[in-house]
């Protein structure tokens, strides 16, 4: 499904990236990171509507010849990216959505272990398995 | 389907299309009409309802009228719908009913029936009136018998397919009403044709559609059907709705395409995926592109030919709509997409050709789109552009790789031939761009046909690029085609282009903590430093990529290597040093003081031992690490003192330092977490709190200005102190991983020392940690020696040897050998020597180190301690036995007599109230080796006993009980009670009756002695006495000191009984017992027992006669409520001063209960006259008659039977008047003066007989 899903921080840090070819990973450590120059206008773009009214799907962010990124942000400003691959056209916009809110559930599970520290890095098992899961199922 | 049958007429396919209109009959009239007819029809909108639910829209006709020709009328089952005929008009003049007759009816016929044979029923007759010809004609019928007649014949039930036009060129109101009538209908059935032939069209088209999933369908075929609709639209102006037709196309085939890739292949599908041999890009610039919508037509497109001209077509469209920012984005998908497409039908394109087609394409776009907006427009869009421009510079970029354009030596005869190949794909340039210079075709050729070329072209599509990202905020894209840039300038070999770039890239990753773009920027960065000989940033960046865990082992050992390789080989130029920052290198985790106080005395050892994290992969040689020291004289030097030192005791010594993680954003790090200590002041007299608070440590961290241009990695900010102070270590090899090393230095200065920095040097390089933090500090202390003397119990108790404690904190000084210490002996205080005193010597860390013997010497006035040799900075302490001895008693002359005194309170003793013992101080001064001054120091004892003394009587005889009380917390053993008379009666006995010479008291227990008092002669009238009583701690065995006796002094005066009191009840006459209710008599007889004697020398006493009198008052009082004491309960009566002497006193009491009741109390007091020199007892007596005793007189006169003296003072007193007088003082007679011989007796009362009184108590 998905070959790279990260999770990056308010202040743009990675907190969690993991990609499936991984010897590629530097390509999707850099695809990431260009895409949160789009995560920023949308967020920007977005913090004019109303607070409760916000979507935090924020569609495509771009598309490359092969890939497709796409984004989303926490009520706290973390942001979910999502690389798909290009050819993979069985994802339309719903299931991606989905698998965001599934992300997001996840995550939010991650937040509340007393033991995270807020800003590390997650090193979760469960979420690790969930990203998996999500990376796993097409592919 | 087949291709059209017959050729169709030429159209031409432009904007200038409108509905074609068909017009028969006059064609002279109709000429003449013309021009305003085109004028008028589009000038007022329609509103034209559509099917489907589709919107109502409001439309502005035009038409396209041409002479009806039968060819026009399409052929059943002709697509084709540009060229339709929506409307046919007949146009006739005619007025004359011949003439209709003669030809124009004729001609109408056979144009219906033409119409008809093609089951065309979209028709207008039109008869245009003129008022000239009618003039002319006379014998006209009237006009409307012609539209009659043509409606008749023709208008079969729809009259309203034959209008009449007035005059139409003439200007006057009906002309405009008839032309308003004839526009209106003609645009209502031209609408009414549309509504109606599109319906069928679109029927006709999705019944072709859903037919898709048949073998022989063609999507060419498909897509020429619905194009045909979208023109339609598009000729009404219907921009939208064509639009729409496209992209449903688009879809379609976009569809096919995926179920193709998932294994569904439409046979049609194949011939798209030919390989591709033209890449020549999309064409924008027409409004159709025909060449390609012929080979669509001709089913011989290729993918890349399908779509770019749908592109094209859409392209054209929004630009109408004036969506150009759409066709950027849509542009970037399509390209996208298209790449895809390739992929997924698995066309065999050449190397680059895609690029080629890519980069024409992107350009194609920009170019359309900037040729149709202004600049400012443009500018304010870059975020919709600036992906093409991106996706056109990656493209050439790979063009320019793939072409041999960027390698040093230019291209090889492989890249050549490559080129040739590229080119040749493009074709020829169209026309249409020929004459433009910057076509994205000219561009092309010229970027690929020389190396300069190429990099010209990049370099500004490069730069353009990264301006456009960096102006609308995108700095992380403009970051990542800067390090494009970078790779191609260093594969251009001009590395000090590319370090900017880089830089700037790894700024922006380091500000985020991206660690691989990081670590692979900075592999770049390396590379390149190299290039330019940047020796120190080179050095720098190999050490931050030696210790990156994101490289593998070798990577890293390389890059370790070349940090070494360089440290080295270098020695030539001495002096030089490279100095980079620590943290790459090793990172110190935790530093440990031994001792773990971190305080130290002058000239002792301390030791530092860190832990250093080696980053590297390989073990490193360091020549030395130092740590930089800091000096200070600190003003507070309580925190040096030996006190400070063994009252603080940090738990380990150890202290952690925090773990930096450096791939961490600075972000992160930006705010340190505030460090809080509370803070004492004392004021530096007596230490007393002055002030408290809160201080951040670290405020210079948290409120320093944020660095915005801050390089994170700049060497030049790490500057390399030079300290006088400094610990060093030599020639450690630092293992990967952690690291123990240990500095060692002895203390010289007193002061505080603030670790700074810490270096480790490898060859020239120097490897800097610029500032230790958390703080870090020892401090060297100077102590000077100093005495304490303490005891070793919570208090000490006087009288038995008591252990006190002696510490010597010898500082600076060195105890040697026959130092000792001279105490002066305090007069009243034992320093015991015994046989085996031992000193113990600990280290300022209370470590024990050694014990030696004491050697005590006494004399007379002095005694010396010799101490046990000790070094400095060390802690002696030893035990002495003090023996607290009573002080000599003050009064008593007898030397040999020494006990514990009591009250006598020569030395400053407290006592207060309570159980509280006395306290006694004494004063030892010290001499000490290290000072010229004596040290005083005080010692408190406390004395264990207290003991009261009473005098008990009975009758004349006397005893003396002595009460002592046991304060402590100790038991003792009581032996040898003495008690001596002191006085100077030698005729007094004390006869000890306390049988026990050996007794034990416990704490907090008392212990009663009694002796009785013998005298021969007359007694004295006071006895000194002084108790005497050895006592020794029970719990101990025999002690080696013999111990004084505790001593008390007392003194007890007038103890000689002078008066017998003695109180009788009768009961009333003739009953055996009292009863209740019933007065008794009470009987009190005083009687004098001895003659005149010293105590009763006084103001009372008067000389009568031959007799003395004294004046006594007695008071009958029942505190017990026993008793209803009736009239006079006291009186005052004189008394002579002789033996036997007795006063009686009757008075009536009643008893208040049965039982045996004790007998009311009798007091008796000495009365005192006011004043003794001139007073007169006379008026004092009256004083009292008159007050209180009046009453009372005759009951006193009757029981008065003893003294006839007494009765008449009393009555003397009565007849005297005297008010105002001062008061006569009573006084009590001492204890032993009055000897009460019925206290303790009862008398037993019976219950009163009547029964009347009941007496109920509820409760």
């Amino acid at each position: 499904m998905a070959v790279c899903i990260a999770v990056i921080a308010k202040e743009n840090y990675p907190l969690y990236i993991r990609s499936t070819p991984t010897e590629n990973e530097l390509k999707f450590h850099y695809m990431v990171h260009t895409s949160l120059d789009v995560v920023d206008e949308k967020i920007s773009a977005m913090g004019k509507a109303l607070v409760d009214q916000r979507e935090l799907y924020l569609g495509l962010l771009y598309p490359t010849e092969d890939y497709k990124v796409y984004g989303y942000v926490t009520n706290s400003k973390v942001k979910f990216v999502m690389v798909v691959d290009s050819s993979n056209t069985a994802l339309r916009d719903n299931e991606i959505r989905s698998m965001f809110r599934k992300l997001h559930n996840s995550y939010t599970d991650v937040m509340c272990n007393p033991f995270y520290n807020p800003g590390d890095r997650i090193q979760s098992r469960a979420f690790d398995n969930m990203v998996m899961s999500m990376m796993i199922q097409v592919c | 389907m087949a291709a059209p049958e017959e050729p169709l007429p030429p159209v031409i396919y432009t904007m200038e299309n409108k509905p074609i209109v068909t017009c028969a009959g006059d064609q002279n009239l109709f000429t003449s009409i013309y021009p305003t007819l085109s004028q008028q029809l589009p000038r007022e909108p329609m509103e034209w309802r559509r099917s489907y639910g589709r919107a109502p829209k409001m439309i502005h006709l035009e038409s396209n009228f041409v002479q009806f020709k039968e060819e026009l009328l399409p052929k059943e089952g002709n697509k084709a719908l540009l060229t339709f005929p929506f409307l046919h008009i007949y146009w006739t003049e005619c007025c004359d009913t011949e003439v209709y007759k003669a030809t124009v009816k004729d001609d109408l016929t056979k144009w219906q029936n033409v119409l008809k044979a093609h089951s065309s029923v979209d028709w207008l007759i039109v008869v245009v009136e003129n008022d000239a010809k009618k003039k002319n004609k006379t014998n006209i019928l009237p006009r409307t018998s012609i539209v009659d007649k043509i409606r008749n014949d023709f208008c079969n039930k729809q009259s309203d397919r034959c209008v009449v036009l007035s005059d139409p060129l003439k200007d006057s109101s009906r002309t405009q009403e008839s032309w308003n009538a004839f526009l209106t209908k003609l645009r209502t059935l031209l609408l009414m044709s549309f509504t109606k032939n599109l319906g069928k069209f679109e029927d006709d088209m999705r019944t072709l559609r859903e037919k898709r999933t048949e073998p022989g369908w063609s999507f060419c075929e498909y897509f020429m059907v619905q194009e045909e609709l979208a023109f339609v639209f598009e000729m009404l102006q219907q921009f939208e709705d064509a639009l729409v037709q496209y992209d449903e196309l688009d879809a379609l085939f976009s569809q096919y395409v995926v179920n193709f890739g998932a294994g569904d292949g439409a046979n049609w599908l194949t011939f798209f995926c030919q390989p591709v041999k033209s890449w020549s890009g999309l064409i924008l610039r027409k409004p159709i592109d025909m060449e390609k919508r012929e080979l669509i037509q001709r089913q011989e497109a290729t993918l890349l030919d399908l779509r770019s001209y749908l592109f094209s077509r859409q392209c054209t469209l929004l630009l109408f709509l004036q969506r150009p920012w759409e066709v950027a984005q849509r542009a970037l998908e399509l390209l996208h997409s298209c790449v895809q497409e390739l992929k997924l039908l698995e066309v065999s394109v050449p190397p680059g050709a895609l690029d080629c087609w890519v980069f024409l394409s992107c350009l194609e776009v920009l170019q359309r789109i900037e040729g149709c907006c202004d600049r400012a427009q443009i500018d304010s869009n870059i975020a919709h552009t600036v992906g093409l421009w991106s996706y056109a510079t990656e493209k050439l970029k790979s063009l320019g790789y793939l072409c041999g354009l960027v390698s040093e030596k230019g291209p090889n005869s492989e890249d050549l031939n490559r080129t040739v190949d590229l080119l040749a794909g493009l074709g020829a340039e169209r026309p249409e761009t020929a004459n433009t210079a910057q076509s994205p075709y000219k561009k092309l050729k010229e970027a690929l046909s020389s190396v300069e070329a190429f990099e010209k072209h990049y370099l500004d599509l490069s730069h353009a690029t990264i301006e456009m990202y960096t102006s609308i905020g995108r700095i992380r894209s403009a970051k990542f085609v800067g390090k494009d840039l970078a790779e191609f300038y260093m594969r251009k070999k001009s590395p000090q282009k590319a370090e900017i770039y880089l830089q700037g890239a790894l700024k922006t990753y380091l500000a985020e903590g991206w660690a691989l773009p990081i670590t692979h920027t900075r592999k770049q960065l390396a590379e390149c430093q190299k290039h330019l000989g940047q020796t120190e940033n080179y050095l720098q960046t190999s050490s931050l990529l030696a210790s990156d865990y994101h490289l593998t082992e070798e990577q890293r050992k390389y890059f370790c290597q070349e940090v070494l390789s360089f440290a080295h080989q270098q020695s030539d130029s001495p002096g030089h040093r490279v100095v980079l920052p620590m943290h790459s290198f090793a990172q110190l985790r935790d530093l440990h003081f031994d001792p773990s106080n971190a305080v130290v005395h002058v000239g002792g050892i301390l030791s530092v031992e860190i832990t250093l994290c080696s980053q590297m992969p390989v073990p490193v040689h360091v020549e030395q690490i130092a740590i930089n020291v800091h000096f200070s004289i600190e003003k507070n030097t309580y925190r040096k003192t030996a006190e400070w030192l063994t009252k603080h005791k940090t738990s380990n010594g150890i202290i952690k330092f925090p773990v930096e993680t450096s791939p961490f954003p600075a972000s992160q790090n930006i705010l340190p977490a505030l460090e809080l200590y509370e803070m004492f002041e004392r004021s530096p007299s007596d230490n007393s709190l002055n002030t408290t608070g809160i201080i951040c440590r670290n405020v210079h961290m948290l409120l320093r200005r944020q660095e915005s241009s801050s390089s994170l990695e700049a060497p030049s900010g790490v500057a390399l102190e030079d300290g006088a102070h400094m610990l060093r270590c030599s020639n450690v090899t630092l293992e990967p991983g952690a690291n123990k090393i240990t500095f060692r230095t002895q203390a010289k200065e007193p002061g505080t020392y603030t670790l700074r920095q810490l270096c480790a040097s490898v060859g020239p390089v120097r490897f800097v940690l610029p500032h230790i933090y958390p703080l870090v500090q020892y401090d060297v202390y100077s102590q000077e020696p100093q005495l304490h003397v303490e005891p070793l119990a919570d208090s000490l108790l006087a009288g038995i040897p008591q252990k006190v404690k002696f510490t010597v904190t010898t500082g600076h000084y060195t105890v040697r050998n026959g130092d000792s210490l001279q105490l002066s002996n305090a007069e009243a205080m034992l320093i015991l020597c015994q046989a085996e005193n031992r000193a113990v010597i600990y280290s300022n860390t209370r470590e024990k180190s050694s014990d030696a013997a004491l050697r005590v010497q006494s004399s007379d006035k002095v005694t010396s301690i010799s101490l046990p040799p000790a070094p400095a900075y060390h802690v002696i302490e030893f035990e002495l036995d003090v023996l607290s001895l009573p002080s000599v008693p003050a009064a008593g002359g007898e030397s040999d007599l020494r006990g514990t005194p009591e009250p006598q309170r020569k030395h400053k003793d407290r006592q207060t109230a309570g159980h509280c013992m006395v306290t006694t101080d004494h004063k030892v001064s010290i001499d000490c080796p290290w000072s010229i001054y004596s040290t005083v120091i005080a010692l408190t004892f406390s004395v264990p006993f207290r003991t009261t003394h009473s005098l008990l009587s009975t009758g004349t005889r006397k005893y003396v009980q002595l009460c002592v009380q046991n304060l402590s917390e100790l038991d003792f053993q009581l032996s040898d009670s003495n008690l001596v008379a002191t006085g100077d009666s030698t005729d007094l006995q004390l006869i000890p009756l306390n049988t026990e010479s050996q007794q034990c008291i416990c704490s907090k227990q008392p212990v009663f002695f009694v002796w009785e008092l013998r005298w021969t002669q007359e007694p004295p009238p006071a006895l000194h006495g002084q108790f005497s009583i050895g006592f020794s701690p029970a719990s101990e065995e025999r002690l080696s000191v013999s111990l004084k006796p505790y001593t008390y002094e007392f003194q007890v005066e007038n103890y000689f009984t002078l008066y017998n009191v003695k109180a009788e009840i009768f009961p009333p006459s003739g009953m055996q017992h009292c009863r209740t209710g019933l007065l008794c008599s009470l009987e009190v007889s005083i009687t004098r027992l001895s003659d005149l004697l010293e105590v009763d020398k006084d103001e009372a006493l008067m000389e009568s006669d031959q007799c003395f009198l004294t004046k006594l008052m007695y008071e009958v009082v029942d505190n017990s409520s026993n008793w209803a004491v009736c009239g006079k309960s006291c009186g005052a009566i004189s008394m002579p001063v002789a033996a036997r002497a007795t006063h009686r006193v009757r008075m009536d009491v009643m008893p208040l209960f049965a039982g045996h009741l004790p007998l009311p109390d009798v007091r008796l007091f000495k009365y005192l006259p006011h004043h003794s020199a001139h007073s007169s007892q006379l008026d004092a007596d009256s004083w009292i008659e008159n007050d209180s005793l009046s009453v009372d007189r005759h009951g006193d006169e009757q029981s008065d039977g003893g003294s006839g003296r007494s009765r008449g003072s009393v009555h003397s007193a009565s007849s005297a008047e005297h008010k105002g007088l001062p008061m006569p003082r009573l006084q009590a007679l001492p204890t032993g003066q009055v000897f009460n011989s019925s206290a303790g007796m009862q008398v037993l009362v019976l219950p009163s007989q009547d029964n009347h009184v009941l007496e109920v108590s509820v409760t």
